[in-house]
């Protein structure tokens, strides 16, 4: 491990691009982040917003063709992912870099148990023997919260419930210890029951092995209490980046407001219809010159649907991507302390 | 939210569907397989109202059971005992004809727009075939019709000769939402109707299906997992655990002051998009999964991840009581004297 508080990852205008017959679809256009070690930054945005594709980029899981990286730099600990080669990355990916997808039912094998899963992943990166392999898989699984984990470790995958399969994945994640865990959608398939009990995993096993983690989602409940910064997207663009405290409290992008708005909210309805979004995300293969976002903007002038917004600035730390970003963060400061 | 005239549109009396999976026969003792017969006791015993004009939000985890009583409602999945009146007529007893003729009031919201719409039938038949099938044009062309039911539900009539595929989600519950208010429904059950789609859109999908309420005077069973939207959209709410009510209440009852167990852990569990009480909340994390409803546990069925059960709790299987004025729940630890779990311990 290097200095305890320098940049795990850096990724620097990062663009994915698909050639699809419908033409180029600029799933992820221009994305630039930065995570510390040991910290946890949210990913918020709809389907289509290119967040998964990002976190496929890191990883170099972009299936080529029809996908291709095609510009930016992916830095993992000073090395740049995107120059090494399918081999090195190999050697990182599960070692390194580890990642939890959305449905648990889907990414294991239901073939296998759910012992020869978990073993092949030290046996492969840490060169465990198959009796070392089987005692960690073990205690992977304690580690995860499975009870009496050497009764069920022989299991197959259909033996085990959702929340218990999402809880092998991540034990799966976490074998080797990596430095990255990314977390795609891992509690959308849970009952709320379940994910309260995920998230306290994810959030327990972050402070013991202080893994950087990248949670990836659409429900913006379930960052607000696990990171401290985030991204939210939007049509392929990093349309706001702010500590999660700031966003939720000063968003400065009227996207992100219009997100924190519909969100049926108990202290401000009774009765109220809910704030809704009008319109559609867009057909991100056909965008519009102008601002993605701006036919369903409330605040929009002619000037959004001419011109593509600058990535205004608006603290060291919080920038928006909107021609009145400075106006929308004013406005919520106001909103903000009328409340309060 | 719309005014109930207090008048009950639907009544449950001890519904009961279940499965049954075999086994206890004498080929499964000779092969070794279950000697006693595997029974899923998917909705067991459920007695309700729904009143005109309101919206009864039942929520659940996964396999409580709630799918399976709002397909019974409508008798598309055959009920095993009890009764479902609907303006006073009992559904469960009722012949396959009358229970088409009663289809025109009742009718359905599925949960995956992909999946609940024939790929290969344009919009216009999808939203008209329940008119023809009915013979409801009143004279009109059904195609009038169809896009009258477009216009309400926002979407452009220019569509009508479109293919589902080419909608997105939200469009696509929008088709679905239409096809339900072809034969101008009284009552709808909608299951999951927001759960497939973006957050975005989800509101859209709320706010529409509320407009309609009061336009149309509907009402609505809305089932969900998602506590935020039933406390949006719900008058009243049920909470369902392993095929029982385990407790009823008024929407802004249950949420301030829950008194079940299981409700609070449920309520807890939803996570606020609001940072500073994130980061201050104590969780009820209830342990372990949802039992299986396959012999599921004794007593209350709750007793198994419940916090307070006690050795009673594994025998007594509570009944549904009004603790508080219409709010009620199912809990031995609990009376209308002593009201407060906490406090009984």
């Amino acid at each position: 491990m290097n200095e305890k508080n320098g940049t795990i990852l850096s990724v620097n205008d990062l663009k994915t691009y698909f050639q699809t017959e419908d033409g180029v679809v600029k799933a992820v256009d221009g994305i630039t982040f930065e995570l510390k070690r040991g910290e946890t930054l949210g990913i918020v945005g709809e389907s289509g917003s290119g967040k998964s594709v990002t976190n496929l980029s890191v990883m170099r899981l972009i299936p080529e063709p029809p996908g291709k990286i095609v510009n930016g730099d992916i830095i993992f600990d000073g090395v740049d992912v995107r120059k090494l080669s399918i081999e090195e990355v190999r050697k990182i990916r599960g070692k390194r870099m580890a990642m939890i997808f959305q449905d648990p039912m889907t990414s294991l094998n239901p073939y296998l148990k759910i012992s020869t899963q978990l073993m092949e992943v030290t046996q492969l990166h840490l060169g465990h023997s198959k009796q070392q392999a089987y005692e960690h898989a073990v205690e992977m699984l304690r580690t995860v919260g499975i009870p009496a984990p050497e009764n069920r470790i022989d299991n197959y995958p259909h033996e085990f419930s959702g929340g218990m399969r999402q809880r092998v994945m991540i034990a799966m994640a976490l074998s080797c210890q990596p430095e990255l865990l990314i977390a795609d959608e891992p509690t959308t398939a849970l009952d709320v029951t379940i994910q309260a009990q995920i998230l306290e995993l994810i959030k327990d096993l972050k402070k013991d092995l202080g893994t950087s983690v990248i949670l990836i989602t659409h429900d913006l409940g379930v960052v607000a209490g696990m990171t401290e910064n985030i991204i939210v997207m939007y049509a392929g663009k990093v349309f706001e980046s702010a500590p999660t405290k700031e966003l939720f409290a000063t968003p400065a992008n009227p996207y992100t407001k219009g997100l924190l708005k519909s969100v049926p909210d108990p202290a401000h309805e009774e009765g109220k219809p809910l704030y809704q979004i009008p319109g559609l995300p867009p057909d991100v293969a056909h965008l519009p010159p102008g601002c993605p976002f701006a036919e369903r903007c409330e605040r929009a002038e002619d000037i959004c649907e001419r011109e593509f917004p600058p990535f205004v600035q608006i603290n060291e730390n919080h920038h928006s991507l909107c021609h009145f970003a400075k106006e929308v963060y004013a406005e919520s400061i106001n909103q903000g302390s009328t409340i309060s | 939210m719309t005014e109930t005239n207090g008048k009950s549109l639907i009544s449950l009396e001890n519904l009961k569907v279940h499965f049954n999976l075999g086994g206890g026969g004498i080929l499964d003792k000779l092969t070794g397989g279950s000697p006693v017969p595997r029974v899923v006791k998917a909705v067991d015993g459920v007695t309700f109202d729904i009143k005109a004009g309101e919206t009864l939000g039942l929520v659940g985890e996964s396999g409580c059971g709630k799918s399976t009583l709002g397909k019974a409602l409508l008798r598309l999945t055959p009920i095993t005992s009890g009764k479902v009146f609907y303006n006073g007529k009992d559904l469960a007893n009722s012949s396959e004809k009358e229970m088409r003729e009663q289809r025109k009031h009742l009718q359905m919201i599925f949960q995956d727009p992909y999946a609940s719409l024939n790929p290969r039938m344009t919009v216009g038949n999808i939203i008209g075939e329940p008119i023809r099938t009915f013979g409801l044009s009143d004279g009109g062309s059904v195609e009038r019709k169809v896009q009258d039911l477009m216009e309400t539900v926002g979407m452009s009539r220019r569509f009508i000769k479109r293919y589902p595929h080419e909608f997105s989600g939200g469009q696509r519950q929008r088709i679905g939402i239409a096809r339900a208010l072809a034969v101008d429904p009284e009552f709808i059950v909608a299951d999951e109707p927001i759960s497939a789609l973006d957050v975005s859109i989800q509101a859209q999908i709320m706010n529409l299906m509320e407009d309609l309420q009061t336009q149309k005077n509907l009402t609505y069973l809305f089932i969900s997992h998602d506590l935020r939207a039933i406390r949006h959209v719900a008058d009243r709410v049920a909470v369902m655990y392993l095929g029982k009510i385990v407790e009823l209440a008024g929407a802004k009852d249950i949420y301030a002051e829950p008194l079940m167990p299981y409700t609070k852990a449920l309520i807890s569990a939803v996570p606020v998009p609001d940072p500073e009480i994130e980061s201050k909340r104590e969780r009820i994390i209830l342990t372990g999964d949802v039992p299986s409803p396959i012999n599921p546990p004794t007593g209350c069925r709750f007793h198994t991840r419940c916090p307070f059960a006690i050795e009673d709790c594994k025998r007594i299987e509570p009944e549904l009581v009004e603790i508080k004025p219409k709010h009620y729940a199912a809990c031995i630890r609990i009376s209308p004297e002593n009201p407060y779990i906490e406090e009984n311990v």
